[in-house]
């Protein structure tokens, strides 16, 4: 449906906004998996825009969660794949420096080589992961 | 409190509102739609290919619009990426982030925004989530790390 195409290309200019206001403000890359580590171990000094940020997000998914709770869902797998499942997006994309936004929307907006083979890759394997667990019978 | 740091702290605030506004709308935080644009060769669901590129048109033309600024407008200096070499840590942290991403649906940001769901799933993925950033950390200064 046409409708459809049009408000992800909507959501998708509303992350890219975001992701320029965060450049224009602070002079800052909007890699969440960045913001989120950083503010785990990261210097004291800016661990401040990081928690604001992180704070934007979790107000923001409250409100979305009370006014069109069909728009966050659940996982499929049961909870212990979930919890691996988190483990390497961890792991991982703080070892590759980035995941969707840092190296998806901020990197490929620069036209980063580096974030152009992480995008190629992450997008490989996710692909391949998703049809691997199809051909053992999916999740449910 | 300095004024440009509250102003810093404020803009910061209402990027990570819009932004997860913006994966709310785009359908990030429904991961079996994520899970349905991964799988090409089953039913595929393309619709999230808009949402990268309606965010990378618009942060291209922000980019663009901004280029000529000498600083941002609440701190010192941009923070600018400046690496260009391709490592094995990128390709391997990527192709382990895959992996998860596939299994359970969930990047780092759309599972944070779904938190606000209260959704026990999103809590678990984000508490592994971080156990494994920390790992990450700690594997990296161990002595025997290449």
């Amino acid at each position: 449906m046409l409708s459809t195409y049009l408000i992800a290309l909507g959501g998708g200019a509303l992350i890219g906004l975001a992701a320029t206001a965060l450049w224009l403000g602070l002079g800052r890359v909007a890699g969440i998996s960045s913001i989120w580590g950083e503010l785990l171990v990261g210097d004291a000094a800016g661990r401040t825009w990081r928690l604001a940020f992180v704070a934007g997000m979790l107000v923001a998914g409250v409100a979305a969660a009370m006014i069109a709770p069909a728009a966050l869902t659940a996982s499929p797998p049961p909870l212990a794949g979930v919890a691996v499942a988190g483990l390497l997006v961890g792991f991982g994309t703080r070892l590759g420096s980035g995941c969707t936004s840092g190296h998806g929307v901020c990197g490929l907006s620069r036209l980063s080589v580096r974030s152009l083979a992480a995008v190629m890759t992450f997008m490989l394997t996710g692909g391949v992961t998703v049809a691997v667990v199809r051909l053992a019978g999916g999740w449910s | 409190m300095s004024r440009a740091h509250a102003s810093a702290t404020a803009a910061a605030f209402v990027a990570g509102a819009v932004f997860a506004i913006g994966l709310v709308l785009a359908g990030m935080t429904q991961p079996t739609k994520v899970l349905a644009f991964l799988d090409v060769g089953g039913a595929w669901d393309p619709t999230l290919a808009f949402v990268m590129g309606g965010a990378v048109l618009a942060h291209l033309a922000g980019l663009r619009l901004v280029a000529g600024r000498g600083a941002p407008l609440f701190a010192d200096a941009f923070a600018r990426p400046t690496r260009t070499d391709l490592d094995l840590r990128l390709l391997a942290g990527a192709a382990i982030f895959g992996v998860g991403w596939g299994l359970a649906g969930y990047c780092p940001g759309p599972a944070l925004t779904s938190l606000g769901s209260g959704g026990t799933d999103a809590l678990v993925f984000v508490g592994a989530a971080t156990v494994g950033m920390l790992l990450e950390r700690a594997a990296r200064r161990s002595p025997v790390s290449p």
